[in-house]
């Protein structure tokens, strides 16, 4: 897969296309995301634009459109990049899937626009990133069965017989996400069957403890399968490519692989410890997350040890830094997540800021930095020039990264602030705080995730800048470049 | 044989769904039927608690408060006796929630009175100084939506044969009574009109009087039945 003079001309149109999407939702989700940080810490930001900035309308805006705005849009961008050339097919060559490649990206386009308008206008199933009515959970799965059509499509006329460890990941996002998205979302739209209300209302098919079981065994793997596996599927192709090293193991790849997709769905109890869910589930969830640190750490590992050799390339190379340090917060990420999983330490952590603050490290850090390296190196082989500016990524790098260790960090203090306040009791065994003195508390730390929250967003900026001058702006290359993606100073 | 399923994309694809659907089916499926048994006295809510509940849904109270006691001195100190299972026969969707940033609610109707929840809806800070919480005051406002809360009660009534109109508790009494629209919703405002009343609030009352139930109204009925 490392011959740079390969005869197929590759098309990007599809894949150019969710990268300025990627960007889009990228900027607008967390924009959100900063703005409902600060609400916590200057609750008058409330009302800014009224009732449609009141934090509870806003927070499922915000984790929807970087869920399934942002990264889906990065997943869909570097599928159409990355399928054709591991394939060995360029989209060109079939009208049918370039046609289905475009009618993907304006169905999802719209689709989401719609979607994430409902959540505005009070149009909410109130589970937890399946909040979309009906209608749009339509749309979502007509979205996936083209992108389903584009990936096994491609497969069927590709040149390369032997999958990449990276199309194991987005077959596996595809199946995935299609099996828990349709079952969690089993709903009765009320005005069928009562010929009366609104049309867009439905009711769940599943009542109280089983409709939170079946949540979070979809609410947990959504983790799983939009943050994690497509996103592995990702730095397998763009490390490689990026630092011009082999990826260090297959075995280990193929333990990683496996181990993932049977262990991962296991885990989702662990949301629910303590809850009315049978207590064997609890456990079960409990150690299932305990085993997923190895499938999770192997492919980490299998990552960074590529880079055996080669580390003076981390010096180098911010894009190698990005994708590093990518690998390095997936395995913290997946090490605090067992650690909360942990009965004795659930007890405390859940509830709390520690749970925001254990997601953010893990879609900022390896998710969110994986994406913007994805498509910086994309960007020079999309136009043909080399990226704009080095330093400003350079720069882009540090100010996010610092943005994320103020985050957590914070959100860490938080959590185990409030955990340990609410189970505090004096020497009569009486609570000690009211609740309202376990909210008061966190003002400083909320302030400080906000500004953490602040400095990842004035990153993105640069990352828009950065592409749009390296798609209008920058110097010419004579051709695609094979490893190291060439940029300006 | 790792080698062969990677050349051979079904069979491959096939391979890695039965190992994702596997904890699925093992952990889910068994313990459906056992799962959905009401508790004893248990019932299903009444047209003004369901349009409040849809309410609670629509601004998302959930996203800052739990409706889960768990089994801890120290969490039934606080908000009353543990959550049982079958207290949430009825609940479509499950409200427990998963962060709090807001107190839990799920027996906040033994504590908490209609105007103070009036109150505290339309300024937090004037009843909890020092809290973090937005005001709501489109609820007080806005007209509650009682057809399509009428919609999802004769839907559960007849997809899931949730007992309405009937005699759960086998006193001989119908205990939560639906009946028509025109009905159901006659028996909604009489509720609405004692809420409002309490909540002190002329407005509230004129709106009620008028036939249009704010809202905020539905919300504190829902919240009152939190028990």
């Amino acid at each position: 897969m490392h011959n740079p003079n390969h005869a197929i001309e590759y098309d990007y149109t599809v894949a150019k296309w969710f990268s300025y999407l990627a960007i889009l939702y990228g900027i607008v989700g967390m924009g959100v995301g900063v703005l409902i940080a600060f609400q916590l810490a200057f609750p008058e930001l409330n009302y800014i634009f009224g009732e449609y900035s009141l934090f509870s309308r806003l927070r499922p805006v915000h984790t929807n459109t970087v869920a399934f705005g942002f990264t889906l849009s990065g997943i869909f961008a570097t599928w159409y990049y990355v399928g054709q050339r591991v394939l060995k097919v360029s989209m060109a060559e079939s009208k049918f899937l370039m046609t289905v490649g475009k009618l993907h990206f304006w169905l999802y386009f719209i689709g989401s626009l719609l979607a994430v308008a409902s959540l505005l206008v009070r149009y909410t199933t109130s589970k937890e990133y399946a909040q979309f009515e009906w209608p749009f959970d339509i749309v979502v799965v007509l979205i996936w069965v083209l992108w389903g059509i584009s990936i096994f499509g491609l497969i069927g006329i590709r040149r390369e017989k032997t999958l990449y460890i990276s199309m194991w990941y987005y077959i596996a996002t595809f199946l995935g996400v299609a099996m828990l998205y349709l079952f969690n979302n089993m709903e009765v739209p009320t005005y069928f069957v009562a010929g009366m209300g609104d049309f867009f209302h439905s009711v769940s098919m599943y009542a109280g403890t089983n409709d939170a079981l079946v949540q979070w065994w979809y609410g947990h793997n959504a983790v799983a399968f939009v943050f994690t596996v497509p996103i592995i599927a990702m730095i397998y192709y763009y490390l490689p490519k990026e630092s011009g090293q082999p990826v260090y193991s297959y075995k280990l790849s193929l333990l990683s692989f496996w181990g993932l997709m049977f262990v991962y769905l296991w885990a989702g109890g662990h949301h629910l410890i303590y809850s009315t869910v049978p207590d064997w589930m609890q456990t079960m969830g409990s150690v299932f997350s305990v085993i997923l640190i190895l499938p999770s750490w192997g492919s980490a590992l299998n990552m960074l040890l590529t880079m055996k050799g080669e580390w003076g390339q981390l010096k180098e190379n911010p894009l190698i830094k990005f994708m590093v340090l990518a690998s390095t917060f997936y395995m913290l990420s997946t090490l605090e997540g067992p650690i909360q999983s942990i009965k004795s330490v659930n007890a405390l952590a859940h509830f709390t800021d520690w749970i925001p603050g254990h997601v953010h490290d893990g879609t900022l850090g390896w998710v969110g930095f994986m994406i913007i390296a994805a498509i910086m190196h994309m960007a020079p082989r999309f136009y043909k020039r080399e990226i704009y500016s080095k330093k400003l990524l350079e720069m882009q790098f540090w100010l996010q990264t610092t943005g994320i260790v103020l985050y957590f960090s914070s959100m860490w203090i938080a959590g185990i602030t409030q955990g340990m306040m609410w189970r505090a009791v004096d020497q009569y065994g009486n609570l000690a705080y009211s609740f309202i003195d376990t909210v008061t508390v966190l003002h400083p730390y909320y302030t400080l995730r906000g500004i953490g929250g602040l400095f990842y967003f004035i990153g993105l900026f640069m990352w828009a800048y950065n592409f749009y001058k390296t798609m209008t702006a920058s110097k010419e290359l004579k051709e695609e470049p094979t490893f190291a993606s060439p940029m300006a100073a | 044989m790792f080698g062969w399923l990677e050349r051979n994309p079904f069979f491959f694809a096939v391979g890695v769904f039965v190992v994702i659907a596997f904890a699925g089916l093992i952990e889910i499926v068994p313990d459906f039927a056992q799962q959905s048994r009401p508790v004893a006295g248990a019932k299903p809510y009444d047209l003004l608690r369901l349009a409040g509940r849809q309410v609670y849904i629509k601004d998302s109270c959930n996203a800052c408060h739990s409706q889960l006691i768990r089994p801890f001195k120290i969490e039934t100190d606080r908000y009353g006796m543990y959550s049982l299972n079958g207290e949430y026969a009825y609940d479509r969707p499950f409200l427990w929630g998963s962060k709090r940033t807001g107190p839990d609610l799920h027996r906040v109707g033994n504590y908490r009175t209609s105007d103070w929840h009036a109150n505290h809806m339309w300024d937090p800070t004037s009843v909890v100084p020092g809290s973090i919480m937005p005001a709501y005051k489109h609820m007080f406002t806005n007209v509650t939506d009682l057809e399509t809360a009428y919609a999802e009660a004769l839907t559960v009534k007849k997809v899931f044969n949730v007992p309405y109109d009937k005699d759960i508790d086998g006193d001989g009494k119908i205990d939560v009574p639906l009946g028509s629209f025109e009905e159901a919703k006659q028996r909604a405002l009489q509720d609405a009109l004692k809420i409002a009343q309490e909540t002190k609030r002329k407005d509230l009352v004129e709106m009620v009087k008028a036939g249009k139930i704010p809202e905020i109204v539905a919300l504190i009925a829902y919240l009152n039945g939190l028990k």
